[in-house]
């Protein structure tokens, strides 16, 4: 916790605002298109810390963490039990506003990087996130050990959708990395907020926000839209191709 | 070669789904059922959401047993009046069924009611089949004549009111039974994802005594009806159906049933039973050994939005 004092008293003593380092960050593109032949693809960020003559030089250099979240939905867990000697979905939690899809890159163990308590602070890492649960009507934190946030974690994990690559950034120079930022084939489309966070000896010096946006594009668009807000037209037209099809092969295969 | 779909949001094997349409294009073609209860599984097991293969496998069943009830209206065995009657029924049961099916999904329920359902159903249909058709087989092994149909054996269906002559099944019988049979073939057809051709096709025989030449073909177009209906109300209700999903499946499907239509010609109607009855079976068994065995993941996660 000394870092963040000798800052503060350095810049009361040089009165200058701009002496802490300052993060920028840009992404290979921040538009990820899904088409009919998407299979998952990766996007790259780079980022540069910038300092000037007044920054105080880090001894044990900088460490980064890149955190990417998807969109947020309500998400259920069940938990199957025996019952009547059939396994059945008993017990359900629902985690609120949970994101769909979360990565954590950092250049080295998180744990490593700060102390425990500024991790949690900061809800650095993918074991300290907020998971908010619906208990009888009240909204809380899950607790760490819990078991339905350690299996939603899990089989996030299990669905390539959440992850923690502990060597995930890259430092190019001192001040320059880059970090892929894998999207896997099961992604949801929509935004995902990009949160990079600059640590020196400890501390949290910088943050930098940036976002990219996961959309499908041509025919798997018109098929999703159609589907969603002409349910009705959709299906008939669906019936109508099965029947179609079904008329065809009678056409083509008749034997008599 | 990789596809993305659009509703199920995941890329799947173009060739696979082709090849996994054509098995049981093949298998339906072979035994004049509609294969939902093959297709349903198998889309399960290569990762498709239940509910959006559930919904997809309707319009498959919709094209097989469209080209299958053409096939059956050209020979003329197929009786009209008969399929519209358990048409009255279907309709009203399929959306029975879409219903429940929407409240179940709300409840998490869904999957069980799906698995439970097809392990009674496929446990029970099939067993019944095989045992029918072993003592078929061994009747006529014992030289002694098949009996199709008793004069005198009247049941208690046969006392029911509202009696209806119909002409090309030349039976004499009350709608009632038939509306029934309908009614139940629509609901657990629009829950389960299959047509319920397996299942209609003796109930007719043995409750109604529908001669065999026009029980396909009426089957297939009470089929080919409620699954058509099943995809337009799945579509507008929970926005499930993969069209892109189905139309590869249905295009394998027609195909694979035209070379199971010729296959099946070679067997006897009492093997054909014994074959489908044990793959009835064996498909029921492998939904057991899911409900009994303790599940190596007790755990599972769905979105709530995705849900309604």
């Amino acid at each position: 916790m000394k870092a963040p004092f000798l800052t503060i008293a350095i810049a009361l003593v040089f009165g200058a605002p701009a002496q802490a380092e300052r993060l920028i960050a840009t992404l290979s593109t921040s538009r990820v298109l899904i088409s009919s032949n998407f299979t998952g693809t990766d996007v790259v960020l780079f980022g540069s810390v910038e300092r000037d003559a007044q920054t105080v030089a880090r001894r044990g250099g900088y460490d980064i963490v890149i955190t990417v979240t998807g969109p947020r939905d309500d998400v259920l867990t069940f938990r199957k039990e025996r019952l009547f000697g059939i396994w059945v979905n008993a017990d359900s939690r629902t985690f609120i506003k949970a994101p769909s899809y979360l990565t954590v890159l950092s250049n080295r163990t998180i744990t490593d990087i700060a102390d425990i308590n500024t991790l949690r602070r900061t809800q650095t890492g993918l074991a300290r996130i907020l998971l908010p649960q619906e208990i009888s009507g009240d909204i809380a934190d899950s607790i760490r050990d819990d078991p339905f946030r350690q299996a939603f974690l899990r089989l996030k994990v299990e669905n390539h959708l959440f992850r923690e690559t502990q060597n995930g950034v890259t430092f190019l120079t001192p001040a320059l990395f880059r970090a892929a930022i894998p999207i896997p084939d099961n992604a949801p489309t929509g935004n995902y907020d990009i949160d990079v966070k600059l640590f020196a000896d400890g501390t949290l010096l910088a943050r930098q926000q940036t976002a990219l946006e996961i959309v499908k594009v041509g025919f798997e668009q018109f098929v999703a839209s159609a589907a969603r807000d002409y349910g009705l037209l959709y299906g008939l037209g669906t019936a109508l191709m099965a029947l179609l099809t079904g008329w065809f092969a009678s056409v083509v295969f008749r034997r008599d | 070669m990789q596809i993305y779909l659009p509703i199920a949001e995941l890329p799947v094997n173009i060739l696979l789904v082709l090849v996994m349409g054509l098995a049981v294009g093949f298998i339906s073609g072979m035994f004049g059922i509609g294969g939902g209860f093959l297709m349903t599984p198998l889309l399960i097991f290569i990762g498709i959401n239940p509910a959006v293969a559930v919904a997809s496998v309707a319009s498959h069943v919709a094209a097989s047993s469209f080209s299958g009830a053409i096939n059956y209206w050209r020979r003329r065995a197929l009786d009209p009046s008969l399929a519209l009657m358990l048409l009255a029924g279907g309709l009203i049961g399929t959306t029975a069924g879409v219903w429940l099916f929407t409240l179940l999904r709300k409840l998490g329920q869904l999957d069980l009611t799906i698995s439970l359902s097809y392990l009674i159903l496929l446990c029970t249909v099939g067993g019944m089949m095989m045992v029918e058709s072993v003592r078929a087989i061994l009747r006529a092994r014992g030289g002694r004549p098949a009996e199709i149909r008793r004069p005198g054996s009247h049941m208690w269906i046969h006392g029911l009111p509202l009696k209806m002559r119909f002409k090309v099944s030349k039976i004499y019988v009350s709608v009632i039974p038939i509306w029934v049979i309908g009614f139940i073939i629509g609901f657990i057809g629009a829950i389960m994802g299959i047509g319920g051709g397996f299942l209609l096709v003796p109930a007719l025989i043995y409750l109604v005594r529908v001669p065999t030449g026009v029980v396909i073909g009426t089957s297939m177009v009470l089929t080919l009806v409620t699954m058509t209906y099943a995809t337009v109300i799945h579509a507008a209700t929970n926005h499930l159906v993969d069209a892109l999903l189905a139309l590869i499946l249905m295009v394998g499907g027609v195909i694979g049933a035209q070379f199971g239509a010729r296959t099946g010609q070679r067997f006897s109607g009492e093997q054909l039973r014994l074959l489908l009855g044990i793959l009835v079976m064996m498909v029921g068994l492998r939904f057991a050994f899911d409900l009994v065995v303790h599940p190596a993941e007790l755990f599972t996660v769905r979105s709530v939005e995705a849900q309604q």
